[in-house]
């Protein structure tokens, strides 16, 4: 990571602040809500479901920039496929959404919103691949 | 301590400097070699309340003791155990003395705080506290105050009160006579200085009202000794914790101290070598203060690099390091009023230590400290240890600036500039 500028660049920072997505969902098929204790990060995902496909989503909660505009890019990237696919998704599909690297620390927050949808869809704590 | 060998090594020397006068912050600096090393910018380390930087002088001694006298301690007959054990049991002198325990056996080696308070909960708390009996905490506790006491009360059906914390980040004392009143409480467990809010609690006050009361008073005094004089006759606590690495001294090592007849009193914490007099297979008789409480080989490098810490701060003066941090406090508070959206938590400088926890509108403390890291300016940002305080002061996290012996005004200007370049990057 070479800084802040690479850190917050133009797109992270637009999606930070003003999310898409963001809001709750009437009668969600899938919700599933999930913190960062570390930083205090709090985020909620609701979904709706029809034939396996994903029609809505929307996420909520508090956040650092980086969890919210991760959480903002993954539900604009998701919406619209199939829970297969969102299961085949991984955090380098994620960190290549946010195009910056992370490290160690602030990767917990990049990640929390891939956490929370995998968790959602597998409707378990703990989803395959998480240690990776 | 006589040597077995005729061998001439020299024992770990960790004797004070000749004390420096007057204190000057950029000649401390100097001695600390983490400020010295060569980097792409410079390093404003404005979180030592998490962790303190460490003085050539505690690496020189903990290096001298693993390249002269490394052994294991109080069981080697030969010339360089007698040494390992003279110099560790040396830096146990120093530490009890720094806080004028009555007695170096009143002073037992942990791994840190957390160890120390748990050494409470467990030796004393399950043999003294039984179901009905109520302990009293405060609302700022670090958790690792917190939560050894949330452990016993589930175990015990016991009772945990709290002294809540006012809207001005100060413990509202007025509530603590009627936390006492009925005679249940136990013990009152309380933070000397508020890791968050930099709070200085009022210790001897809380510990007359709990002695009142027939309670024992612990004290968690992580970010005090490290910090200001602090006398444990003169406070009146029963127990009292700390650690090394706050304190300029390596990680792994802190300490209990303890009255002498508590500690008599108390069944040992963890069980194996060292911790006893005589083992049978049936059974086994302990060991004497303080030893019964350091079972297996302990942090004997770490333990003399701790009593070098305190050498070197004594050179130093506990007197100046706190009027040192205090008006860094001050200053960093003053400054921090210039920049638009900034709340600062917890009460006037007047009534705190080295510690300046703040929000900057609704930018996330995590962003903030992202944006500082850029200026080279280390800060903490999240809930610091103390999730129930932040709840109760209604932010989800806080970034928190917090000082030392070795911090420089001009870090206080690098910290202003990285407030106002963050306001620059996350304008809506």
């Amino acid at each position: 990571m070479s800084g802040s500028e690479d850190l917050f660049r133009e797109e992270i920072l637009e999606h930070a602040k003003h999310p898409r997505r963001h809001g709750t969902l009437s009668d969600p098929d899938i919700t599933f809500e999930d913190s960062n204790p570390l930083c205090g990060d709090r985020l909620r995902i609701d979904l709706h479901v029809k034939d396996g496909r994903i029609r809505d989503i929307c996420f909520s909660g508090v956040g650092c920039s980086i969890s919210q505009a991760a959480a903002s890019m993954l539900c604009e990237e998701v919406e619209g496929k199939t829970l297969e696919e969102v299961k085949r998704l991984t955090r380098d599909d994620v960190l290549e959404m946010l195009g910056i690297e992370l490290g160690p620390v602030r990767l917990k927050c990049g990640l929390l919103a891939l956490k929370t949808l995998k968790a959602g869809v597998y409707g378990i704590h703990q989803w395959p691949g998480e240690d990776e | 301590m006589t040597r077995a060998s005729g061998v001439s090594v020299a024992i770990p020397e960790v004797r004070p400097a000749a004390p420096r006068a007057p204190f000057d912050p950029e000649v401390v600096r100097r001695q600390f070699p983490i400020f010295r090393a060569a980097r792409p910018k410079p390093l404003h380390y404005l979180d030592s309340a998490a962790t303190s930087q460490k003085p050539d002088a505690v690496l020189a001694a903990m290096d001298r003791y693993y390249s002269t006298c490394n052994a294991n301690i109080h069981r080697g007959i030969y010339g360089i155990a007698e040494e390992a054990t003279a110099a560790y049991e040396d830096a146990r002198r120093r530490v009890a003395r720094f806080v004028n325990a009555a007695s170096p056996r009143e002073l037992i080696f942990t791994r840190n705080s957390t160890e120390a308070i748990n050494l409470v909960a467990y030796a004393w708390g399950r043999s003294q506290i039984k179901a009905g009996d109520a302990i009293v905490l405060t609302e700022m506790e670090h958790h690792s105050n917190l939560v050894p006491w949330q452990i016993l009360a589930q175990e015990r059906g016991v009772e945990l009160r709290f002294i809540p914390v006012t809207g001005g980040g100060e413990l509202d004392l007025a509530a603590l006579p009627g936390l006492l009143a009925d005679g249940r409480v136990k013990l009152v467990g309380v933070v000397h200085i508020s890791n968050v809010l930099g709070t200085v609690n009022p210790v001897a006050e809380i510990a007359r009202q709990a002695h009142a009361a027939q309670a024992l008073l612990l004290l968690d005094a992580s970010q005090s000794v490290p910090h200001c004089p602090v006398d444990v006759q003169a406070l009146g606590c029963d127990f009292m914790a700390f650690t090394g690495h706050k304190l300029l001294g390596p990680t792994g090592i802190g300490a209990l101290w303890a009255r002498r007849a508590l500690l008599e009193a108390m069944p040992p914490f963890l069980g194996g070598g060292e911790m006893i007099r005589e083992v049978k297979l049936a059974g086994s008789q302990w060991n004497e203060l303080p030893w019964k409480f350091e079972a297996g080989t302990m942090a004997i490098a770490e333990a003399v690099g701790f009593g070098a810490a305190i050498d070197y701060l004594e050179s130093l003066g506990m007197e100046h390091v706190f009027a040192h941090d205090k008006a860094l406090a001050a200053a960093t508070m003053e400054r921090l009023r210039e920049v638009p959206d900034l709340t600062i938590l917890g009460p006037p400088a007047a009534k705190r230590g080295g510690v300046v926890a703040f929000t900057l509108g609704t930018i996330h403390p995590h962003d903030v400290a992202t944006v500082l890291d850029d200026e080279g300016v280390a800060v903490r940002a999240g809930h610091h240890c103390a999730m129930p305080l932040h709840e109760k002061l209604g932010v989800p996290a806080s970034a928190r600036a917090s000082f030392h012996c070795y911090t420089v005004p001009a870090e206080i200007d690098a910290l202003v500039r990285g407030l106002h370049r963050a306001r620059k990057v996350f304008a809506s």
